[in-house]
């Protein structure tokens, strides 16, 4: 095949899976959007560099322009008469790619801005299949699906490393935590970010749990919770990856599964995951912060002595904006801290951290993930004498570690299951 | 047949007709194209959410209002300022009552009238002069864009000229504009006037699944 026809093939493969990926939500979208730019006013991207090409409808362009050519209503007379865009060339959907994977988090911000209510972080989901389809997926995020598919981990965690970091929290805790229980009510899954990175979060699910009364277990063969195939945009390999999930679970017979704190990973099996299998599981998926707040309120984890650091929260989009999850977790902040203070824009219209929707699975966004965090650098710097800031997601919380650093900020993260850990009644 | 009579007769009924049914055409089109149901379990309603979502886009939300303040007084300015002497300019109510409803309702005093035009000529050129001139939306802006704003001012222009209702030429003139932008309409970004309320409400529905309010 000549370079000539690859590059009209990679075009039009992507071309046609923008197109098959325009449903009538996405065609609504389109047919709306005044280009009236109010998005950019909410995107850290453009909020913190300036740049006018970080408007979120802009990187929508060669998709939008797609629709226009090939599936709008009235298109084939518009292209009879010449006044459809032209075809999207591979050059333009190459110019383009960075703006798809280095500078949207799909953290869904400028949603709520928009006049027309358009769900840009989902048409950008959208987007990404047509590149992955064809191939122009940025090399980091190629790297992470090259170790999910040897070792089903992005960061290729075997299950001899999680062996390794479960004995450790068994020991420091004096709990056990049993593998492959069959029957038990809950499955934990969790993010490689959280097993390598900071692994207490399983000593803090083992006293919770043994404190509850609750049975859960952990799979040897599906422990991992991330879903680089939803961030790089691929539905066949988010669920291939889903599989996975959902075969052990079931094969398990657990009644649950607890997705961890991570963000998009909710997302991906809450909420897209159904959808990707074609079919409802057999078990109920729910968020840790759920489960804690359920327990909660139940009585079965009381709260002891309360932290008395000042303590804020950031609402990581996965979870709270784009998954529903609102009030759990200030419930369990008001039970484990006692100068606790939300920052300025904080629940649903909080900022991103700048990391997500694999953007710090992506080294050449480095710098672009790291001016994206002064947005969120600027909310914190601006409650006087905070000490700490509760980060309920995995990959949030290595961003912030990276963000502080290069601001130079002192500050502690800590993980919310963590904290309700420590808080814990001892009676 | 005079030059009136013909585009306020003739050619407004097809104007009229082509509005009516592209716009149909359009509107069904874009649900037509269909999308996948959602089977994951709900937390919420996405009918409830459908609604929700159409009204609470209505509202801007005030932590954006800082750098969002002149698209959104311009904005309101010139959609309300414009539904208020469409509907309620006392020309127009008398046009629609010989012929479209045959019946009437009270129209502004002329005083009225004349305020809220204004407000909508300030309005649109506010939107104007910022989609000319900002950075953002000279990269976003696109022909069509451009197109509609000329077209409606050029409406409103004209619709101001003929207020007077001293020359016929200028009621004939404006009521061209209207046949032209009616015909226009269904076709072009205009159309946004219609298709705000699936697009919130696809969003909202998307969220009220989730137990939110977008």
């Amino acid at each position: 095949m000549s370079e000539q026809n690859k590059a009209e093939n990679r075009a039009e493969i992507a071309v046609a899976k923008f197109l098959e990926h325009t449903d009538a939500e996405a065609a609504s979208f389109f047919d709306a959007c005044v280009h009236c730019g109010e998005c950019a006013q909410a995107c850290h991207f453009y909020l913190n560099t300036g740049d006018p090409k970080y408007t979120p409808t802009y990187k929508l362009k060669p998709m939008e322009r797609a629709y226009e050519r090939h599936k709008a209503p009235f298109s084939t007379l518009k292209r009879m008469l010449g006044l459809t865009p032209s075809e999207v060339t591979e050059q333009e959907l190459l110019e383009w790619e960075p703006l798809v994977y280095d500078s949207c988090n799909m953290c869904g911000r400028c949603t709520l801005v928009c006049p027309m209510g358009i769900d840009i972080a989902g048409t950008i989901r959208k987007m990404r299949e047509g590149y992955a389809a064809a191939d122009m997926v940025p090399e980091g995020l190629k790297r992470s699906a090259e170790f999910v598919r040897k070792t089903s981990s992005p960061m290729g965690v075997t299950i001899k490393a999680l062996k390794a970091q479960i004995a450790h929290q068994e020991k420091d805790t004096g709990i056990p935590i049993e593998i492959d229980k069959h029957g038990a009510d809950y499955m934990a899954i969790f993010s490689s970010m959280e097993i390598m990175g900071y692994p207490e979060v399983l000593g803090a699910y083992a006293k919770l749990f043994k404190k509850a009364g609750l049975s859960w277990t952990i799979s040897s063969v599906a422990y991992e919770a991330t879903n680089v195939g939803v961030q790089i945009g691929s539905a066949p390999m988010a669920k291939e990856i889903l599989q996975r999930v959902v075969d052990a679970a079931e094969a398990l017979e657990v009644k649950h599964v607890i997705s961890p704190e991570c963000g998009h990973a909710y997302g991906a099996i809450r909420w897209a995951g159904p959808n990707l299998m074609g079919r409802q599981f057999k078990f109920e998926v729910v968020h840790i912060i759920e489960v804690l707040d359920r327990l909660r309120r139940e009585g079965r984890i009381p709260a002891g002595p309360k932290d008395g650091r000042r303590m804020t929260l950031h609402d990581p989009c996965q979870i709270i904006r784009r998954g529903g999850l609102l009030k759990e977790p200030r419930s369990l902040l008001d039970d484990s801290c006692s100068d606790f203070i939300e920052m300025k824009g904080s629940g649903i219209t909080n900022f991103c951290c700048g990391g997500g929707g694999g953007v710090s699975a992506n080294p050449r966004a480095e710098d672009l993930k790291l001016a994206a965090f002064n947005s969120k650098a600027a909310q914190l710097d601006a409650i006087e004498g905070l000490e700490a800031v509760v980060v309920p997601c995995a990959n949030c919380r290595t961003v912030f570690e990276d963000g502080l650093d290069d601001q130079e900020m002192d500050l502690e993260v800590i993980g919310l299951s963590e904290l309700v850990a420590q808080t814990l009644a001892d009676t | 047949m005079s030059f009136l009579e013909f585009v306020e007769g003739p050619l407004f009924l097809f104007a009229a007709g082509v509005f009516v049914l592209a716009s149909l055409w359009r509107f069904v089109g874009i649900i037509r194209i269909g999308r996948k149901k959602d089977i994951s379990p709900p937390k919420g309603s996405a009918a409830g959410g459908f609604i929700a979502g159409n009204f609470r886009h209505f509202f801007p939300r005030g932590i954006f209002a800082r750098r969002t303040w002149l698209h959104i007084v311009g904005g309101y300015g010139f959609h309300l300022g414009l539904l208020a002497l469409v509907v309620l300019g006392a020309p127009h109510v008398a046009f629609l009552e010989d012929r479209l409803f045959g019946f009437g309702w009270t129209p502004l005093p002329r005083w009225g009238f004349i305020l809220v035009a204004d407000v909508a000529f300030a309005g649109l050129i506010v939107l104007w002069v910022r989609r000319i001139s900002d950075p953002v939306m000279r990269l976003i802006s696109s022909r069509a864009d451009h197109i509609g704003s000329i077209l409606i001012f050029l409406v409103m222009l004209t619709g101001a000229f003929a207020m007077q209702e001293s020359h016929d030429l200028l009621r004939a003139i404006h009521m061209l504009m209207v046949d032209i932008f009616l015909i226009y309409f269904p076709f072009s970004r205009l159309f946004h006037g219609f298709t705000f309320v699936l697009s919130r409400g696809n969003t909202g529905a998307t969220y009220g699944r989730k137990g939110m309010n977008l």
